[in-house]
C-alpha cells in the first residue's frame, strides 16, 4: 500500500468507488449548501446598499471574463494532467499539474487587483451591503482556490521528489473533483454577480 | 440465512485481550488514538460531562424562578445560564452523545473494522472537545455569551453586546461547525462503503439508518449557520453591515439562516433516538421490528421535510399569510411520518413477548413522553395560534418534551442497552429502573406545568417575574421536578461506577440481540471482525443458522492489520482552536501561528501512512 | 369568564373548553388568577385565537387518549410471561400502514383548514375603521405614538373599548414583541420593519402585557399595560395627554420642576411645555397619570419613583438611565414635580 495513497484500510468498498472520492463528492454537497447561503445573501441584498459605490459603477465585465477563462482553462489543464498521470507519463503529469496551479494563480491575481482597484475606488467590507457581500462571496470563493493551489502545488512537488505515480491517479482525480468544483461555482457568481447585474 | 465468521477473541470483561486490551494503553495512546471504539468512548464520557454542566445551569435557572421575584442569580448572569444551558445541551450534550453512538457502535453494525477515515474521526472528536472547552472558558474571561443560543441579530451586534461573550460563541460554533461537518462526512463514506457483504441498505439495522440520515442533514444543514456565524463574525470584528438595519442590513436574514440550520439540527438531536428506540424494541419484543421500510422511508422524509418547515419559527414575526400558510402546512405535514414512526413501534410492541428490562422502559417512557411533545407541536404548527404560544414557556414545555423526554429518554435505552457491549459489565437492572421512575414523575412534574405557565401569560428567557400573575405555584412545582431530576442523575451515575467496580461480565449477547455488534466480544477486540462477516437478510442474529458452519470459530486467521495512533489529527485540532483564540482577541500573530499548526497537523497527517 | 360577543366558530365540542380550563385550574392549583393569561380572551382577535386552539386540543386529546392508550395496553397484554410461547414474527402490513398514514392526514386537514382560514383573517393588514398606534420599542420601555390624534406617551396605552386599534410595530434598537395575551396573539418589534397587529377590545378593564422577545439584560422588566375605557373617558384622557404639562401645584413641585430642568433629565425627557424636549427616553408630560413607571414594573408612588431616580440600574439592570448623585431633598422636589405631571 503506497505511502500516501489510502487512507482507509478497507478490505473492499461496497459501492466499488474509492472511499476517498465518495468523501469529495459528499464535501461538494456540503459546500454547495454553503456558497448557496453566502449567494443568497449577496442576492437578498442586491439593490439595498444606502450609499454607494455601487456595483453598477465598479464592476469590470471585459476584465472578469477573460479571468473566467482563465480559470476555465485551468480545468482543462486538470484534466490533462489527471490524463497523464493516468497512464503512468509523469513528465507530462507534472507539467500540467503546475499549469493548473499557474491558471489558478493568474486568476486569483486578477480578483487582488480587482478588489484593489474597487478599494481604490472607495468600496470596502464596511462600506455598504454591495461592499460587504460582494468581497465576502468573492473572497470565499478565492480562498477556496487558494487552498486548490495549494494542493496543487503539493501535487507537484511530489512529483518533482518522484512520489508520484500512477497509484496517486485517484488522489490526483479528487483534487480534480475539487478544482472542477470551484471553478463550477466561479460560473455560478461570475453569471449572477457580473451578467445578470 | 446465517452469519459466516464474525466471531474474534472471546476473553469477557474490560480490556482483556491478548493484543493489549480494547482501553489499555495509558493518555498518549488515548490522545493519539484512532480506534473508533476509544473515540466513541471519549464522545460519550465528554458529552455526559457536558451534559451534566448544562444540568447544573438549568438547576440554577430553575432555582432563581422557584419564587417570584427572586435575587438569587441577577439578570446578567441568568443571560448567560440560559444561553450556555441551551447551547450545552445542543451541541455539546445531545450532539456528542449521538456521535458516541455513532462511532462505538455503527462499523459493528455494519461489520467493518473501522470507520472510513479513523483519523479525520479522531480529529472530529479532538475539535469538538478543544471548542466545548474553549466556548466554557468564557465563563473565565469577561462572561460566557448571553445572548440566547439562537443569537437573534442586531442583539449580537458589538453596539447591544459589547465585550467578548458573543464572540466566544460566534467562534466555539464555528469550531463545532468543523467537527460535525467532518464526522458527518465520515459516517456517510463509512456507511455508504463499508457495509460488509451481503449488508445492502435495506438490510441495515435502523440505527445505521438514521445515523446515514443524520449525517445528511448534518452536511447540508450546518453550512446555513455557518454562514451566518460568519456574517455575525464580520459584522462584529471587520465593521460590516450584514444586520444593521440602519445600513440597510436586515436583521431577519439571521433568523432565515438560523432556523434553515435550526430546524434540521432538531432532527439530528432527534433521528439517532429514535434509530436506538427503532432498534431496542424488537429485541425486547422478541420480534422483528414491525414496518421496517416505513419506518426507515418515514426517516428520510422526515429529513427531507425538515428543510421546509424552518420559519415556524418566525410565525411572530410578520412574513405575511404566504409564508405562514406554506409553513404551518409543512409542520403539520412533518407529523404524519413522525406518527407512522410511533404506530410501528407500538405495532411491534404488540404480540410480542415484553422483557421489562430497563432499555425497554426508557423505550416506553420516550414514546410516552414523545407523544405529548409532538401534539404539542401540531399545536404550534398552526401559524395563528402559534401567535399566543410562541416565545412562551408552552414553546420551553413542548421542546423539552421532544428533547428530554423524548431524545433524552432514548439516548438513555441505548446507555443502557449498548454500554454492556462497551466496558463488557452488566449494569444493574434494579438500579435502572429506579432511574426511569424518578426520572419520568420529576421530568414531568418539571415540565407540565409549563405548558400552562405559557398559556397564562409568561414570556421566556425571563430572569423572573412578577407576583400576582398566578405564575407562583406552577413555577415551584417545576423547580421541585427540576432538583429530583437532577438527583435521578445520580443514580446513573452511581449505577455506571458500581459497573465498572464490579459489575458481572457480560458475553457477546447480553440481551439476545439481533445485529452484528452481538455476535463479537464485549468489550470488542480492537480489530472488531477478525474475518469480515457476511450477511444474508436483516436481523442476521436471529436467522437460522440452517447454512454453511461458521469457519470464523476455527479459522486460525492472522490479526487484522488496523491503523496505527497518529498525534496529528490532535495537533490540527489544537491549531484550529489556536486560530479561533486568535480570531477572538484579533490578535494575528496568534492566528498565524494556528494557521501554521493546522499546516503542520494536515501536511503530517497527509503524508503519514495510515499503518505503521 | 365573560363572553362577551365571542362568534362560536371553532367546530370543537362545547366541553373543550370547559375541559381546558379545568385543566389549567388543576394543574394551576392555587394558582390562579390569571390576569395575563391567553386563556382569558378579551377582544375579537383573542377570540380567533382561542378558538383555533381548542379545536386543535381537542384533536390533541383525542389522539393523545387513543395512542397513550395504545401503548398501555400493549405493555400489559403482552408483557412476558413464563412459559408463554414465542411471538410470531410479523414484519409489518401495508394495508395498516396505509390507514396510520391517512387517519392523521385526515385530522391534521381538519386542524389545518382552520389554521388557515384564521391566518388569512389576522395576518392582513386592519379591515375597515381603525385608531391607529404607532407602539415602538426600546431598551426596556414602550414608546406609544397616536399620529392622528396628536398624542405620546410611554407604556401605558389607552383604547377606546369596541373601536378596532390597528398597531404599528417597529424598534428604535433590538427586537421586542408586543403582546397583550389576553387581547390577542403577539407581533414582534423590529428594527427596519413595520409590523400590523389589529383587535378590538371586548370591554373595559386594565389588561396586562409583556415584551416576549429576549432583548437583553432587562427583557423581563419590560412591561406595558392597556387601559381600553368608554370612549368618552378615552376622549378625555386624550384630550389631557395633548395638552402641554400641567403647571407645577405646589412650591415643592416648582423646585422639582427646577432641579429637573436644570439636571440632565431634559437630555433625554420630554415634557411638553417646557424646555425638556429630549427624545431618547420616554415621555414624561403626564407621567404622573399612569399607574406604573419604569416600563410597567412599579406602581407609581412617591417611594417607587424615589427609588427609581436614585438608582436606576438597581431596578432595571443596564437602563440608559443616567443620574447623577443627589441628595434627599433634590430627589423629593422631583419626585413631587413628576408627579404634579397629570
Amino acid at each position: 500500500m503506497s505511502q500516501t495513497d489510502v487512507a482507509t484500510l478497507e478490505v473492499h468498498s461496497a459501492t466499488g468507488l474509492p472511499s476517498r472520492k465518495i468523501l469529495m463528492w459528499a464535501f461538494i454537497g456540503s459546500e454547495c449548501m454553503l456558497f448557496g447561503s453566502l449567494i443568497i445573501t449577496y442576492l437578498v441584498y442586491r439593490g439595498k446598499s444606502i450609499v454607494g459605490p455601487y456595483p453598477e459603477e465598479l464592476l469590470n465585465i471585459p476584465f472578469i471574463t477573460v479571468t473566467t477563462f482563465v480559470l476555465l482553462m485551468s480545468s482543462l489543464m486538470m484534466v490533462l494532467a489527471l490524463s497523464a498521470v493516468q497512464r503512468g507519463d509523469m513528465k507530462w503529469g507534472k507539467v500540467w499539474l503546475l499549469m493548473t496551479a499557474v491558471f489558478g494563480m493568474v486568476f486569483l491575481g486578477g480578483q487582488v487587483y480587482e478588489f484593489t482597484h474597487f478599494v481604490h475606488e472607495g468600496l470596502t467590507l464596511q462600506t455598504n451591503l454591495f461592499g460587504g457581500s460582494f468581497f465576502l462571496l468573492t473572497g470565499t470563493h478565492g480562498a477556496h482556490v487558494t487552498v486548490g493551489v495549494i494542493w496543487l502545488l503539493s501535487l507537484f512537488f511530489m512529483g518533482v521528489r518522484g512520489r508520484l505515480t500512477q497509484a496517486s491517479a485517484e488522489t490526483v482525480e479528487i483534487a480534480g473533483l475539487y478544482w472542477h468544483f470551484v471553478d463550477v461555482v466561479w460560473i455560478v457568481l461570475f453569471t449572477l454577480i457580473y451578467l445578470l447585474s | 440465512m446465517a452469519v459466516t465468521g464474525a466471531v474474534g477473541a472471546e476473553t469477557p470483561g474490560v480490556g482483556a485481550q491478548d493484543h493489549g486490551g480494547t482501553y489499555s494503553g495509558g493518555i498518549w495512546s488515548w490522545l493519539t488514538t484512532v480506534d473508533h471504539k476509544r473515540i466513541g468512548v471519549m464522545y460519550g464520557v465528554s458529552a455526559f460531562l457536558f451534559f451534566l454542566v448544562g444540568g447544573i445551569e438549568a438547576l440554577l435557572i430553575r432555582l432563581q424562578l422557584g419564587t417570584p421575584e427572586n435575587t438569587l442569580i441577577n439578570p446578567d448572569l441568568y443571560n448567560q445560564l440560559f444561553t450556555m444551558h441551551g447551547t450545552t445541551m445542543v451541541f455539546l450534550a445531545i450532539m456528542p452523545l449521538s456521535a458516541a453512538f455513532f462511532n462505538f457502535i455503527v462499523p459493528l453494525q455494519i461489520g467493518a473494522r473501522d470507520v472510513a477515515f479513523p483519523r479525520l474521526n479522531a480529529f472530529s472528536f479532538w475539535v469538538f472537545f478543544l471548542g466545548a472547552l474553549f466556548m466554557n472558558s468564557s465563563f473565565l474571561f469577561g462572561g460566557a455569551p448571553d445572548a440566547g443560543w439562537f443569537g437573534y441579530a442586531n442583539l449580537t451586534s458589538t453596539q447591544y453586546s459589547p465585550g467578548m461573550r458573543v464572540d466566544f460563541w460566534v467562534l466555539g460554533l464555528l469550531v463545532l461547525g468543523v467537527s460535525s461537518i467532518a464526522a458527518a462526512l465520515n459516517f456517510i463514506v463509512t456507511i455508504i462503503n463499508l457495509r460488509c457483504e451481503g449488508m445492502h441498505f435495506m438490510r441495515m439495522p435502523l440505527f445505521t439508518w438514521m445515523t446515514l440520515i443524520t449525517s445528511f442533514l448534518l452536511v447540508m444543514a450546518f453550512p446555513a449557520i455557518t454562514v451566518g456565524l460568519v456574517l455575525l463574525m464580520f459584522d462584529r470584528m471587520f465593521g460590516t453591515q450584514f444586520f444593521n438595519p440602519l445600513a440597510g442590513g436586515d436583521v431577519l436574514l439571521w433568523q432565515h439562516l438560523f432556523w434553515i440550520f435550526g430546524h434540521p439540527e432538531v432532527y439530528i438531536l432527534l433521528l439517532p433516538g429514535l434509530g436506538m428506540v427503532s432498534e431496542i424494541i424488537p429485541v425486547f419484543s422478541r420480534k422483528p421490528l414491525f414496518g421496517y421500510a416505513f419506518v426507515v422511508y418515514s426517516g428520510v422524509l422526515i429529513a427531507f421535510l425538515g428543510f421546509g418547515v424552518w420559519a415556524h419559527h418566525m410565525f411572530a414575526v410578520g412574513l405575511g399569510p404566504v409564508a405562514n400558510t406554506v409553513f404551518a402546512a409543512a409542520t403539520m405535514l412533518i407529523a404524519i411520518p413522525t406518527g407512522v414512526k410511533i404506530f410501528n413501534w407500538i405495532a411491534t410492541l404488540w404480540g410480542g413477548s415484553l422483557r421489562l428490562k430497563t432499555p425497554l422502559y426508557f423505550c416506553l417512557g420516550f414514546i410516552a413522553m414523545f407523544i405529548i411533545g409532538g401534539l404539542s407541536g401540531v399545536m404550534h404548527a398552526s401559524a395563528a395560534a402559534d401567535l399566543q404560544q410562541t416565545d412562551t414557556y408552552f414553546i420551553v414545555a413542548h421542546i423539552h418534551y421532544v428533547l428530554f423526554g423524548g431524545v433524552m429518554f432514548a439516548l438513555f435505552a441505548g446507555m443502557y442497552y449498548w454500554i454492556p457491549k462497551v466496558t463488557g459489565r452488566m449494569l444493574s437492572d434494579r438500579l435502572g429502573k429506579i432511574h426511569f421512575w424518578i426520572m419520568l414523575v420529576s421530568f414531568n412534574l418539571t415540565f407540565f406545568p409549563q405548558h400552562f405557565l405559557g398559556l397564562h401569560g409568561m414570556p421566556r428567557r425571563t430572569f423572573t417575574y412578577e407576583s400576582g400573575l398566578g405564575f407562583e405555584a406552577m413555577n415551584l412545582m417545576s423547580t421541585v421536578g427540576a432538583l429530583l431530576l437532577g438527583s435521578s442523575m445520580l443514580i446513573f451515575i452511581w449505577n455506571v461506577l458500581q459497573m465498572l467496580r464490579k459489575g458481572p461480565p457480560t458475553g457477546a449477547d447480553p440481551w439476545g440481540g439481533s445485529t452484528l455488534e452481538w455476535s463479537i466480544a464485549s468489550p470488542p477486540p480492537h480489530y472488531n471482525f477478525k474475518v469480515l462477516p457476511k450477511v444474508y437478510g436483516r436481523d442476521p442474529l436471529w436467522a437460522a443458522d440452517t447454512s454453511d458452519s461458521r469457519p470464523g470459530d476455527d479459522v486460525e486467521a492472522p490479526e487484522p492489520h488496523m491503523p496505527g495512533p497518529s498525534a496529528f489529527p490532535l495537533t490540527t485540532a489544537i491549531g484550529i482552536v489556536v486560530m479561533a483564540a486568535g480570531g477572538l482577541t484579533t490578535t494575528l500573530p496568534v492566528l498565524f501561528v494556528g494557521v501554521a499548526v493546522v499546516l503542520f497537523g494536515v501536511y503530517g497527517w497527509a503524508f503519514q501512512p495510515l499503518e505503521h | 369568564m365573560e363572553r362577551g360577543r365571542r362568534p362560536h366558530t371553532s367546530g370543537a365540542p362545547r366541553w373543550i373548553g370547559p375541559l381546558l380550563a379545568l385543566a389549567a385550574l388543576a394543574l394551576g392549583a392555587c394558582g390562579g388568577p390569571f390576569p395575563q393569561s391567553a386563556l382569558d380572551p378579551a377582544s375579537d382577535f383573542a377570540w380567533k385565537l382561542q378558538d383555533l386552539f381548542e379545536g386543535i386540543f381537542f384533536w390533541a386529546v383525542i389522539v393523545f387518549v387513543l395512542v397513550e392508550g395504545a401503548l398501555i395496553v400493549a405493555i400489559f397484554r403482552f408483557r412476558e410471561r413464563p412459559g408463554g410461547a414465542a411471538p410470531r414474527a410479523t414484519h409489518g402490513n401495508t394495508l395498516l400502514e396505509i390507514s396510520w398514514t391517512l387517519a392523521p392526514a385526515v385530522v391534521l386537514v381538519l386542524i389545518a383548514i382552520p389554521t388557515i382560514r384564521t391566518i388569512w383573517d389576522v395576518d392582513q393588514p386592519a379591515r375597515g375603521e381603525s385608531l391607529v398606534v404607532e407602539a415602538i420599542g426600546h431598551q426596556w420601555w414602550w414608546e406609544f405614538r397616536y399620529p392622528d390624534l396628536g398624542v405620546v406617551t410611554a407604556n401605558e396605552m389607552h383604547i377606546p373599548v369596541g373601536t378596532q386599534i390597528d398597531v404599528r410595530l417597529t424598534s428604535a434598537d433590538v427586537i421586542h414583541s408586543f403582546w397583550f395575551p389576553r387581547l390577542g396573539g403577539k407581533r414582534d418589534a423590529i428594527p427596519g420593519h413595520e409590523n400590523q397587529i389589529w383587535f378590538t377590545a371586548d370591554s373595559a378593564g386594565l389588561y396586562l402585557g409583556q415584551c416576549a422577545e429576549f432583548c437583553g439584560l432587562s427583557h423581563a422588566l419590560m412591561k406595558m399595560q392597556l387601559v381600553a375605557e368608554a370612549p368618552e373617558a378615552f376622549q378625555a384622557w386624550v384630550d389631557r395627554q395633548k395638552s402641554d404639562a400641567l403647571a407645577a401645584d405646589s412650591v415643592i413641585a416648582a423646585e422639582g420642576s427646577q432641579a429637573f430642568m436644570r439636571g440632565g433629565c431634559i437630555a433625554c425627557h420630554k415634557v411638553r411645555g417646557t424646555v425638556a424636549q429630549g427624545v431618547i427616553g420616554p415621555d414624561l408630560t403626564h407621567v404622573g397619570s399612569r399607574r406604573r413607571i419604569a416600563a410597567g414594573i412599579l406602581d407609581n408612588t412617591p417611594e417607587n419613583l424615589e427609588r427609581w431616580i436614585r438608582n436606576p440600574q438597581a431596578v432595571k439592570p443596564g437602563a440608559l438611565m443616567v443620574v447623577p448623585e443627589l441628595d434627599d431633598e433634590t430627589v423629593r422636589r422631583i419626585v413631587a414635580y413628576l408627579q404634579s405631571l397629570k
